[in-house]
């Protein structure tokens, strides 16, 4: 019996590389078709991770990546004595569960109000208009902005023709309001193309159970309670936990482009915004680098926890 | 549709479908406004006159008093920054999407074969990379001081040129074509290539035009890579020319220089917000005749496969 399966094994094995062999000269097209999106996912995914020893080192433009000085944990010592990265981090955690909790209220708010309306007219043409802001850069969000809140901007204007004074979001004492202007932003620009997402989930649901509910006499608001919401729920938990995985990530557009002015950095200064200007002007990549090799942990720290809490409650939903 | 129709049918509404509707149009109508009054805004303040922004503010009505071209003049005065920044931003937007469509649909297309062996490590391999990454300096680095990015046009299309999200949403697409059209174009003695553009292609059709607005929308709208790879004027994007207009009081004073007029004679305002629209303008234009696309697409996106 031991004899036999052995040379069963044998006679698998054998031909193992004549099978690579094969398949790869059956499959030759396909392996040609991934050539170039292999290639360039090396080069500038893979190549770069080992480039995180920076973060280590002491970096030195005429020396480059590998000749620079180690100098042990000193770029992290920095950030850490500094009180850089606690704020850092606060800011960008604080920021992306605002962001995730008043985006998901009223990305599911807003599809539930317009799944319930009946002028499809109406419906259509303001779900158009509420996807505008997506289309639009940061840049261009930046210069309306300036337009509404600016010191010659709508908002001054209506200000003082109802005789109050002005007010000027970029002065130094509104620094603790931009807050509140960033999640405000945050939700125009996101709120009609999110709630496309939802407003799809809710017409998967069937319309035998809202009617079914209607004839019980449930109405308007019990059916949201009871039927809309709940069948909503996958969805709103996929949606989050998606968010969830990249919550160390700021949006480094809208903060890069939005904020102006050393005074609002205390209160709007993230990992990304930070990791870009040491960068570009300080002569210590280390630190930057530092910054970005701890946001990058985390990142996978927190995106594998939530994969694995959703493998154990509902594998469906695990992203792998 | 069967519930849309019965309570259409309905003779009474009860108070509390009322009290909802009231609340509901009123929010929805109060939210578009405020996505539609800023673009209003710039295209108004745009036409409007410098002495007037600055002396009145901005208004959403034009009136005789207050219009004028002056913005828009002083922009295509010197009209070479504009139209290079344009056809940067044009060939950039053209070129990267055709060839990030190539790239990724022929990922995808590969990836959901299911005769093809290697599929999942190698889903796994360009998965991984929206996982870890090395951070924004080894990146820079390698970027201007192995890959030659410095001042380079292709630094602004390489860079997106291959999304995996995209990929994923392409394979996904296909995944749900069924296998048996491919085998028996295989029968009939085509190969993956010609079932690839012959096939796949034409039947992918919706899932291609999404993926090519979504990824047309983020060269257009790109300023990142700009800010990062290029430093000669001559290379700016549409949306790095406006960020820089934006930031820099320099940017006036060159506009000034070039023009032989004083720094206050130059009407910054409306030349920003002219700025702004000649920079939104195509996206805004199209944006009715593409919306339903997105929408579909945003769909497509969310099925996860």
């Amino acid at each position: 019996m031991r004899m036999r399966n052995k040379q069963q094994t044998q006679l698998t094995k054998a031909p193992r590389g004549q099978t690579l062999l094969r398949n790869v000269k059956k499959n030759r097209t396909m392996l040609w078709m991934l050539v170039i999106p292999v290639t360039m996912c090396f080069i500038f995914c893979y190549i770069p991770m080992p480039g995180v020893i920076i973060a280590f080192k002491k970096y030195d433009y005429m020396k480059g990546i590998f000749g620079s000085e180690w100098n042990g944990f000193d770029n992290f010592r920095y950030l850490l004595m500094s009180k850089k990265l606690w704020t850092l981090t606060r800011n960008t955690l604080l920021y992306n569960i605002v962001f995730i909790i008043t985006g998901t209220i009223f990305q599911v708010g807003l599809a539930v109000i317009l799944n319930e309306m009946l002028h499809l007219k109406f419906k259509k043409i303001s779900q158009s208009l509420m996807f505008l802001p997506h289309f639009i850069s940061w840049v261009v969000v930046a210069t309306i902005m300036l337009n509404i809140f600016g010191d010659h901007g709508v908002l001054n204007q209506v200000l003082n023709k109802l005789g109050l004074e002005s007010v000027s979001i970029y002065a130094y004492e509104n620094a603790s309001k931009w807050p509140i202007v960033m999640v405000l932003l945050k939700i125009w620009k996101g709120a009609g193309y999110g709630s496309v997402v939802y407003l799809a989930a809710i017409v998967g649901i069937s319309p035998e159970i809202n009617e079914a509910a209607k004839i019980d006499g449930a109405n308007i608001w019990q059916r949201i309670w009871y039927v809309t919401l709940p069948s909503l729920k996958p969805t709103i938990i996929i949606m989050t936990l998606l968010s969830i995985g990249g919550i160390f990530r700021g949006d480094f557009g809208m903060f890069y482009q939005l904020v102006k002015g050393q005074h609002l950095m205390a209160s709007s200064d993230v990992l990304d915004t930070y990791i870009y200007r040491t960068m570009m002007s300080t002569s210590n990549m280390g630190w930057s680098a530092a910054a970005g090799l701890y946001q990058s942990v985390l990142c996978f720290i927190t995106i594998n926890i939530v994969n694995f809490v959703v493998k154990k409650v509902d594998p469906d939903y695990a992203l792998y | 549709m069967s519930k849309l129709h019965s309570s259409r049918t309905r003779i009474k509404t009860s108070w509390d479908t009322k009290a909802f509707n009231v609340m509901g149009y009123t929010i929805v109508t109060i939210f578009a406004l405020a996505c539609v009054i800023p673009f209003i805004l710039v295209l108004t303040g745009s036409f409007t006159s410098e002495k007037w922004i600055l002396t009145h503010g901005y208004s959403l009505i034009l009136r005789p008093e207050n219009f004028s071209l002056e913005g828009y003049a002083t922009i295509f005065r010197s009209p070479e920054k504009i139209l290079n920044a344009y056809a940067v931003t044009t060939f950039v937007t053209v070129v990267g999407t055709v060839l990030s469509i190539l790239l990724v649909t022929m990922t995808g297309y590969v990836l959901s074969r299911p005769s093809f062996p290697w599929r999942n490590g190698i889903s796994f391999y360009f998965f991984f990379t929206t996982l870890f990454s090395g951070g924004l300096v080894p990146y820079y680095l390698l970027c201007t001081q192995y890959l030659n990015f410095k001042n380079h046009l292709y630094a602004l299309i390489i860079p997106g040129l291959f999304s995996v999200w995209n990929m994923i949403i392409a394979k996904s697409f296909m995944k749900g074509i069924p296998n048996e059209l491919v085998e028996s174009a295989k029968i009939d003695g085509a190969g993956d290539l010609r079932i690839y553009f012959q096939i796949m292609m034409p039947l992918c059709k919706p899932m291609i035009a999404t993926l090519a607005l979504f990824t047309a929308l983020g060269y257009w709208n790109d300023w990142y890579n700009c800010m990062l790879f290029i430093s000669d004027d001559t290379k700016y994007n549409l949306q790095y020319t406006l960020q820089n207009m934006l930031r820099s009081a320099e940017f006036i004073t060159k506009i000034a220089q070039e023009q032989g007029r004083t720094v206050a004679s130059v009407p910054s305002e409306s030349m920003k917000l002219a700025m702004t629209v000649v920079a939104i303008g195509p996206i805004v234009a199209l944006y009715p005749f593409l919306q339903k696309f997105f929408v579909k697409g945003i769909t497509i996106g969310s099925v996860k496969g």
